[in-house]
């Protein structure tokens, strides 16, 4: 594994480097304040060294130096928690760095699963129901077809459950501003064949993929309001292309979009019928560098 | 390796019958990092009398390592001659630094079930990829085929893009933003060819493909911009189809598998040292069975090579697959094919949803960013194959070839910026298009059915081939790249069954071929 380390280390990033010796310099500097200088010296000397292979003190020669300097602070006084905590994650480098990406997936995974398919509820109760549940547990919104009433999740996730009485009805509007959907939670939504209006605010997940799969509702949407998603880029609007019945689009403040004023008069082109909103872009001409 | 660490354990013991009156008789703080026990010491300044135990443990130590150093297996050796060659032994010798070989090189790295098990290096002769196939693609995705094993692969390969970021995210690293534009890939067919466009639709949504077909009047309502003359039949893709920036995935895939532990050589394979077998089959013929035990890899503009022993060899060399190939004594029918792409200016050229549009003809054309510049090309007859000798445009060939179909095809762009070139033709009157630049890539191409070959080699025991794709390389790589470490970790294929791509086919002689319209 050695030898793997050192392969990989001329890729590490900047960050990783600075956050490695800012560990390293309250590492030294936690024990300068205890021992006195003269014993510091070696292990200072020995950590630069190694700053090209992990501090992980594979060598037992390596560990000996740093570790027979700590024992001064232990007949003074023991150091503080964090420092202690902080010594020990110097030398669990490889582990902190699996965790971080453990953590990164985790996350994605969480994404993942609360946009599954409800196969239970589509099974049970019907794909309308099922449909009405998921929207909900995304703490999102919706209103049938035919009724006048909004079935809204509340920040803490309560909802009214008397949206079970409409069997068999379809959604009309949805209201998913600020959830978490992502390109699976679409496997729901995809019977709503009367779906009218679709409001995506603000969705840290919707990203182009979303974009390319709206393509199921393209005989009955006529609103659609994507604005502030940070995810979504130029080649997820060409995917728009299919919504030809869209009558309202809100495509303000998309930060992912690199040229706004030239995507909106391409877009207004690609949709005639359509009228497009578009707010919270900088319009002004900027010199080229 | 054990024998020394049995030595370790008990010279420690050996401490209890030897007590030297300077020595703390404390318990040793001892923790374990991976196979090695790490002591920790707890004497606060230098010891009085050089305690020849504790000395002698660290010199054990220490003799230990350098001990599996000179073991074979690691890179030490006695002579260090050069440091920038690759390495002497590696277990899988991929090459070919192309997305397909890298990808093979981070699906091998992902699904090893030991952390550092499986040596991985990839030798590449090119690090600037300046004639690679990868870079120089028009890098479009579609499901539109008429092979179920093309549709899958193209299907599993979108989904991997999906994600591109959960698979080949690198920790403290930018994610990957493969600017994808979904768009959509648009067959024309005419009369004779739109049974054949039927049935590849119906094969295309058995696989789940998100594929519409368009009448002609269809066609128009959408799309007004094309002239739908001899039109019968349009498939429009809808949803997972589209183009992206092959070299945004190419280094994706190469930064995630040298984190993993993936390394890179520079260099060109010239030889492959192999051993015979021979063997003699059911009906009596005589099969030299063989089984490479080492590769030659040159250093580039150098006369320095290094003999890489290796268990396993991958031959993902793209469009030079076939000359490595004949370095064994094998032949594969992949050969180079130059293929042009002309990029066109019109401002008043179709916008946004402007689709991969693919003419019965066999011209295709798309957008290119949001300035009005597309790209076109076409496939040259057989007869009239150019030249590969090296990557020169010939612009006649857009003149001749794709202009009158293309401005048929598509009448706003007729209004391109008129200009005159400095060619011969610069004298006759009609109007010449404005080809901004253009450029030449090969095509691994495939001469016996232009499909992928991947697999195993039936005489060469340890040879792969994930080569031949003949244009669909980008667009299945992902795929390919987990097909291919399946077969090499596994044994066998898991995900999707590509034993029909194999090389079975080519020995017998039954092509494969793809139903296409053009």
């Amino acid at each position: 594994p050695v030898e793997r380390c050192c392969h990989v280390c001329p890729f590490m990033s900047l960050y990783r480097c600075c956050q490695r010796s800012a560990l390293l310099v309250v590492y030294r500097r936690s024990l300068s304040s205890v021992s006195p200088p003269s014993s510091v010296s070696p292990s200072s000397s020995v950590s630069p060294s190694s700053s090209v292979s992990p501090p992980s003190s594979v060598s037992p020669s390596s560990s000996v130096s740093p570790s027979s300097s700590v024992s001064p602070s232990s007949s003074l006084s023991p150091p503080p928690l964090h420092t202690r905590f902080l010594r020990y994650l110097t030398q669990r480098f490889y582990d902190v760095e699996m965790l971080q990406s453990w953590s990164f997936l985790r996350r994605w995974k969480r994404v993942q699963k609360r946009n599954t398919y409800y196969g239970y509820a589509q099974e049970n109760y019907g794909s309308d129901i099922a449909s009405a549940y998921y929207i909900l547990n995304l703490k999102g919104g919706f209103r049938f077809v035919g009724q006048s009433e909004w079935f809204i999740a509340d920040q803490r996730g309560k909802f009214n459950w008397a949206f079970l009485d409409h069997k068999n009805t379809p959604l009309e509007e949805v209201n998913m501003n600020y959830t978490g959907i992502n390109y699976r939670g679409l496997d729901n939504l995809e019977v709503q064949k009367s779906l009218r209006t679709l409001s995506i605010r603000g969705c840290p997940e919707v990203d182009d993929w979303f974009l390319a799969r709206l393509h199921m509702f393209e005989d009955s949407l006529e609103e659609l309001d994507i604005s502030h998603c940070p995810r979504i880029t130029t080649g997820g609007l060409a995917a728009l292309r299919n919504l030809k019945g869209l009558k309202r689009l809100d495509v303000s403040s998309l930060p992912g979009i690199s040229s706004p004023g030239v995507v909106i008069i391409l877009l207004e082109e690609m949709l005639p019928k359509c009228d497009v909103t578009a707010n919270g872009y900088d319009h002004t001409l900027r010199e080229e560098s | 390796m054990s024998t020394w660490r049995r030595v370790h354990v008990n010279l420690r013991k050996a401490h209890g019958l030897f007590p030297v009156s300077s020595r703390r008789v404390t318990q040793p703080n001892t923790w374990k990092y991976g196979h090695l026990t790490l002591c920790k010491s707890l004497s606060t300044s230098r010891p009085l009398r050089n305690d020849f135990f504790k000395d002698l443990e660290v010199q054990l130590a220490a003799m230990r390592q350098k001990a599996l150093d000179a073991l074979p297996g690691s890179d030490w050796s006695p002579l260090e001659i050069d440091r920038g060659l690759p390495p002497e032994r590696a277990d899988v010798v991929i090459v070919g630094g192309g997305v397909i070989g890298w990808s093979i090189a981070y699906w091998i790295k992902q699904k090893e079930r030991v952390r550092g098990g499986v040596r991985v290096v990839v030798v590449e002769k090119d690090p600037t990829y300046s004639q690679a196939s990868t870079v120089l693609s028009a890098g479009g995705i579609r499901q539109q085929f008429s092979l179920p094993e093309n549709i899958c692969l193209s299907m599993a390969s979108a989904q991997f893009m999906k994600n591109i970021n959960e698979h080949l995210h690198v920790l403290n690293e930018d994610p990957v933003d493969l600017q994808f534009n979904h768009s959509g890939y648009l067959f024309l067919a005419n009369e004779e060819v739109a049974h054949i466009m039927e049935e590849n639709y119906k094969t295309q949504r058995s696989f789940g493909a998100h594929v519409s077909l368009l009448s002609a009047t269809q066609l128009k309502e959408k799309f007004p911009w094309i002239n739908t003359d001899g039109v019968a039949l349009a498939s429009y893709g809808l949803e997972n189809e589209g183009w992206f920036d092959p070299w945004t995935l190419l280094q994706a895939f190469r930064r995630k598998a040298l984190s993993l532990g993936v390394e890179q050589c520079i260099g060109e394979v010239t030889d492959l040292k192999y051993t015979s077998n021979i063997g003699i089959t059911a009906e009596g013929d005589q099969v030299a069975q063989r089984r490479i035990k080492s590769v030659k890899v040159q250093v580039r503009n150098s006369l320095v090579y290094q003999p890489m022993e290796c268990a396993m060899v991958v031959n993902a060399a793209g469009a030079l697959s076939g000359k490595l190939a004949a370095m064994m004594g094998i032949s594969l029918p992949v050969e180079p094919r130059k293929r042009y792409i002309y990029v066109l200016n019109c401002p008043d050229g179709p916008g946004l949803d402007t689709p991969f549009l693919i003419d019965y003809s066999g011209v295709w054309f798309r957008r290119e960013g949001l300035g009005g510049n597309y790209i076109a090309g076409t496939s040259p007859e057989e007869a009239l194959e150019p030249d590969t000798s090296d990557l020169e445009v010939d612009h006649q060939f857009f003149e001749e070839k794709i202009w009158p179909h293309l401005a048929s095809r598509v009448p706003a762009l007729e209004k391109l910026k008129m200009c005159i070139l400095m060619s011969p033709s610069f004298l006759s009157p009609s109007f010449l298009p404005q080809v901004t630049s253009a450029w030449a890539g090969f095509y691994d191409y495939n001469t016996f059915d232009q499909n992928g070959v991947i697999g195993l080699h039936p005489i060469v025991n340890n040879m792969f081939f994930a080569t031949g794709f003949s244009g669909h390389g980008l667009q299945h790589s992902p795929a390919v790249g987990r097909a291919v470490a399946e077969l090499i970790l596994d044994g066998n294929f898991t995900s999707i069954d590509l034993s029909n791509l194999g090389f079975r086919r080519i020995i017998q002689q039954e092509p494969m071929l793809e139903r296409n319209i053009v």
